[in-house]
């Protein structure tokens, strides 16, 4: 992010370098129940992103001292794969997903309904697989996924999308290029049914039309791809009869 | 199980899906009253029974209650009592008052350590969610053999079938000793194929308790019990 001005991101026929539309997202495919050890799982592949999320709990919480004595707490972690992007990526935590899982926990935290199992903790592990730009969007979406598969009490489900800015044109789902060399990215939470966002943050610039436009965006891809997580968790348990 | 709704077509929802508006009706477990809509906090099937919609989830995590028959395993012990885990949120608590043993203070470690499986009873659960368990009662001891296996919560009563009949089958079928745990785990001892064979019905029981196939899938798999002489 950040104004190389001579990179160019969009073509002459108005079309981006892969040619999507400026509102067009990458192709999204979700399938909930991947891992078998886990309380609940899903893979989401968002464009070139590959992000598998796990679930386990709730579970008594360790140590004693991150009890909550009202609620239960959502312990996310995280992690990108060391192979999942071009340059090897050194294991372990650093800062970028310290805080990715950070803002993650929070916005799950204001849709799961932590009051049902108090002093106890949801574990939610998200792993990217493959990274090309947008990972905490899809690792948002994994667990959401992941969280109702295991049966955990929600609001809503969580969707992550994100908008930005390149060569001074709003457009949805940045790509790799558009990240690294565009304007401006705007990754959100969305609650689809209720339109409310859990999380929300903002690198670069926009100005108050462009954020309108940009949420707009983002707004219109988070019901697409909440109708995909639906649909993964209802084939899932097709044929089923209860 | 139960559907409550006499054949009606069953409808699968998602947390945050409408299931109908609230007026003039009362909002059960797996579901929530928000701006005069009914929406659906879990996965599972809308149920409509008595005025009251609910959705039985798919999956759920175990919530003891007072008199509940589980199976746990011993997480930490102290002086005086041994914490269980019961495969829910909350640890169980079994202090040495209601072990089966004389157990002197300090010797807690000499009866059951980590790891260690048991069959016990919820005592009592209170409304800060302390468990207690007891294991002074008919059959309630320390499993010492045998294999312990899960199955989720909401397919206990599939497991068990109507009056225990399909968990009587499998024991049939396996000549092996089950058990089954209302916090779903499941203990079972008799010889390897027996063990083999009861397994591999668990699993069934795991990937195709909610599905209509479930009575014919396990039909065919007690075809190739060890008591058939296949396995």
């Amino acid at each position: 992010m950040g104004g190389y001005g001579d990179v160019k991101l969009l073509r002459d026929d108005g079309l981006r370098l892969d040619g999507r539309k400026l509102d067009e997202m990458r192709p999204v495919t979700i399938e909930a129940g991947i891992l078998p050890a886990a309380d609940g799982s899903a893979m989401v592949t968002h464009g070139l992103n590959v992000a598998v999320a796990a679930v386990y709990g709730p579970m008594e919480a360790h140590p004693r001292k991150i009890q909550r004595q009202d609620r239960a707490v959502i312990d996310v972690r995280y992690n990108m794969a060391p192979f999942s992007t071009s340059d090897r990526i050194r294991p372990g935590f650093n800062r970028r997903s310290r805080e990715i899982s950070k803002v993650t926990a929070e916005a799950l935290e204001s849709v799961v309904l932590v009051e049902r199992y108090p002093r106890s903790k949801i574990r939610v592990e998200i792993e990217i697989l493959a990274a090309e730009a947008g990972t905490r969007c899809a690792g948002i979406t994994a667990a959401s996924v992941a969280l109702a598969d295991a049966g955990i009490p929600m609001r809503d489900l969580l969707v992550g999308v994100a908008s930005g800015k390149v060569e001074d044109i709003v457009v949805l789902d940045l790509d790799k290029a558009e990240d690294n060399y565009g304007q401006a990215d705007l990754p959100v939470g969305i609650l689809p049914n209720t339109g409310e966002i859990a999380f929300l943050q903002m690198d670069g610039d926009l100005s108050p039309d462009e954020y309108n436009l940009a949420m707009e965006y983002n707004f219109k891809a988070a019901a697409e791809i909440h109708e995909i997580m639906v649909d993964a968790l209802k084939r899932r348990y097709e044929g089923g009869e209860n | 199980m139960s559907n409550g709704q006499n054949g009606a077509e069953l409808r699968l929802v998602t947390p945050g899906m409408a299931i109908g508006p609230s007026a003039g009706m009362r909002v059960g477990s797996g579901a929530l009253a928000q701006n005069d809509t009914i929406i659906a906090t879990r996965l599972g099937w809308v149920k409509h029974l008595n005025n009251t919609v609910s959705v039985d989830p798919i999956n759920s995590a175990y919530m003891p209650r007072s008199g509940d028959l589980i199976v746990a395993t011993v997480a930490e012990v102290r002086n005086n009592l041994w914490f269980m885990n019961i495969n829910g949120p909350f640890q169980g608590l079994l202090p040495m008052s209601l072990a089966p043993w004389k157990v002197e203070f300090g010797a807690a470690r000499q009866h059951m350590g980590i790891g260690d499986v048991v069959l016990a009873r919820v005592q009592e659960v209170d409304e800060c969610h302390n468990v207690v368990l007891t294991m002074k009662g008919v059959g309630l001891r320390r499993l010492n053999q045998g294999s312990v296996h899960s199955v989720p919560i909401t397919h206990i009563e599939r497991l068990r079938g109507e009056g225990n009949a399909t968990i009587q089958r499998l024991r049939d079928a396996c000549d092996c000793r089950i058990i089954v745990g209302e916090n779903g785990k499941v203990w079972v001892d008799g010889d390897a194929d027996g063990i083999a064979w009861a397994r591999q019905a668990i699993d069934l029981v795991h990937t195709s308790g909610h599905k209509k196939s479930f009575e014919a899938d396990l039909s065919a798999l007690e075809n190739n019990a060890p008591k058939n002489g296949d396995a």
